[in-house]
């Protein structure tokens, strides 16, 4: 700071300066703020315009039509949007129970190990999803084909079921970090009170800290599931990539995500707009998901003591 | 209260809506629940981490990672291009989402603050943070890889600019509230303008949680796969095309070997690749939360 004291010039310079100055450089910040805005706009526009052509041949239709087939042309959204709800579904029933009762654990735990925990939980959250993919892929199918194999029932071990656990696993430390934030604004308190009049832990949970952080908790979930819609590499590599509604949670099933990296690579034409149009039905449901977050949280965002 | 109840002991009073044992052995279910679910979600990473580590373990060795990809049955193949092509790309975003992010976040923080603009801005922020990948990839596709002709390492590192672009953003801005106003005003008081404020004083008291921030998205993003699949694609090639041609880099590598290729040769190579990867990606997050780990920040 001695450094910028020393250089600074006359007081009547300074001045001048500071309107030569500090005008262009709060346009400057601005100008890359409203690049946010610019995007996610572009996003709709964008996607919108590639994926016309398939909606003004199929109209809305294509949303529940179960076509898909390149050769006769004829594209639907159905499958996908299944395959992507059901493996979301069963991700979301896995994780979030063994999420809720991890950061319990963790905001009730020593310092020490509550910390060693909580940078644990990040370190999975840090793993890029191709890794779960590879590991998916040639550890847990083999590992499910012969588990069901034992049990009587012929399968490759690969489908909807495979792809939910793998989801569930990746998800899992999102939605357990946030929920862990949520936990710790609890008033102590309030807490204290609860433990005072008698209750045991789980009813302090239950009663107290489930219910004063019910839009944070909400808000989580949230997360969680904008995760588990949008994820590609691991459902691509386990969920079998067929392109039909799947009969049961053992069949091969496919997901927007998925079906937008396995096929983009070859389609051309009209192929490619119902990709897009595919892409869309995604940003839109994402971005609804997102939103649902960020009102959650946004409510409960000034107790946790964030801006 | 009549001194009936207040003689009268509590836990059998309490005994006649909710048994005493259930409650306990409740809560002991609960208790064993909770750590079955640690346990579950640490074994997890264990496995995870550990298989990538036995099976990777085997395909490294310097050649791996000293000489191009070959195509199947060529003796001597490794990583290197890919390698190459990754550090590449991601050093290549980081250049161009870097110092626009910070610029926005020091807007949010400093000039925007509370005003209906700052709030659409940040939720546009964060709503962002939570798009799936695979969108990012489709719409560079179309703004970039379409106009240019050609797919390219260029397009593939967009991808992941726009991608790192909110997660900087929001950091710094978290970063930069963290420092007190009182060091604001001592700079204004000594005839500073804001630009300078900003720069040399906020901005270099809060360093540490900008570089966390910083490598914490870098890290995010050099695992990316899915927006390289419709940008930077895959080539046997070094990278001597990042602006006219497909780009190699592991990623997509990895999903190449693993799932189009039916070969041992190809699956242990993508398992070598899959480490490298992995530890470059936990590495940079290990260095971010050590190394410069702001004291003020928990």
């Amino acid at each position: 700071m001695a450094q910028t004291l020393a250089i600074d010039p006359p007081a009547q310079a300074s001045c001048a300066r500071r309107f030569s100055v500090d005008g262009p450089f709060r346009k400057l910040c601005l100008g890359c703020a409203l690049a946010v805005g610019v995007l996610m706009v572009g996003f709709f526009i964008q996607l919108t315009a590639a994926s016309w052509e398939a909606w003004r041949t199929f109209g809305f239709g294509f949303l529940w039509s179960q076509e898909w087939d390149p050769v006769a042309g004829l594209f639907g959204a159905w499958p996908a949007m299944v395959g992507t709800l059901e493996t979301t579904a069963i991700a979301l029933a896995v994780a979030l129970p063994l999420a809720f009762v991890s950061a319990l654990w963790i905001v009730d735990a020593p310092p020490v190990l509550s910390r060693l925990l909580g940078q644990a939980i990040d370190l999975l959250a840090a793993i890029p999803s191709i890794i779960y993919g590879m590991w998916g892929l040639f550890v847990v199918c083999p590992l499910m084909q012969e588990l069901w194999w034992r049990l009587g029932i012929d399968t490759n071990g690969f489908g909807v079921l495979t792809a939910g656990l793998i989801l569930a696993l990746m998800i899992l430390p999102y939605i357990c970090a946030v929920m862990r934030d949520v936990l710790r604004m609890t008033p102590p308190m309030l807490r204290e009170s609860a433990f005072g009049v008698g209750c045991t832990r789980w009813e302090v949970a239950r009663d107290i800290l489930l219910r004063y952080g019910a839009r944070g908790l909400l808000g989580g979930v949230f997360i969680g599931l904008g995760r588990a819609l949008g994820e590609t590499m691991a459902v691509l590599f386990v969920a079998g990539n067929v392109i039909a509604v799947p009969a049961s949670p053992l069949e091969g099933c496919t997901t927007i995500a998925a079906t937008l990296a396995n096929n983009f690579a070859e389609a051309d034409g009209l192929q490619r707009a119902a990709l897009f149009a595919l892409g869309l039905i995604l940003l839109t449901m994402a971005f609804a998901i997102q939103v649902a977050a960020q009102y959650y949280l946004t409510l409960t965002k000034a107790k946790r003591g964030e801006r | 209260m009549t001194t009936h109840s207040l003689s009268s002991p509590l836990p059998s009073l309490a005994g006649k809506t909710r048994p005493q044992t259930w409650r306990k052995v409740q809560d002991w279910l609960m208790q064993g629940f909770s750590l079955l679910a640690l346990a579950l979600a640490m074994g997890a990473m264990i496995w995870v981490l550990g298989t990538i580590l036995l099976r990777g373990a085997e395909a490294l060795g310097w050649e791996f990672l000293t000489n191009p990809t070959k195509p199947y049955g060529i003796p001597g193949a490794g990583i290197a291009n890919a390698l190459l092509g990754t550090l590449l790309v991601t050093l290549c975003a980081a250049v161009v989402a870097i110092p626009p992010a910070l610029l926005a976040g020091i807007w949010l923080a400093e000039f925007g603050k509370a005003s209906p603009v700052a709030a659409a801005l940040r939720f546009s922020a964060n709503v962002m943070m939570g798009m799936p990948s695979v969108i990012v990839g489709l719409f560079v596709y179309m703004a970039l890889v379409v106009p240019m002709g050609c797919f390219s390492g260029f397009a593939g590192a967009v991808a992941l600019a726009i991608l790192m672009f909110p997660v900087i953003m929001r950091t710094t801005e978290e970063m930069l509230l963290m420092v007190p106003d009182t060091l604001r005003e001592s700079g204004l008081a000594l005839g500073l303008t804001r630009c300078r404020v900003t720069l040399q004083i906020i901005c270099r008291s809060a360093r540490n949680g900008l570089v966390t921030g910083v490598l914490l998205s870098v890290a995010r993003v050099s695992g990316e796969t899915a927006p390289l699949l419709f940008t930077a694609l895959f080539a046997d090639s070094w990278p001597t095309h990042f602006f006219s041609g497909p780009t190699p880099n592991i990623p997509v590598l990895i999903t190449e070997y693993a799932t189009n290729s039916p070969f041992e040769a190809m699956h242990r190579a993508g398992w070598g690749a899959a480490l490298v990867i992995a530890v470059i990606v936990l590495l940079i997050n290990l260095v971010a939360r050590v190394c410069f780990r702001d004291k003020r920040a928990h």
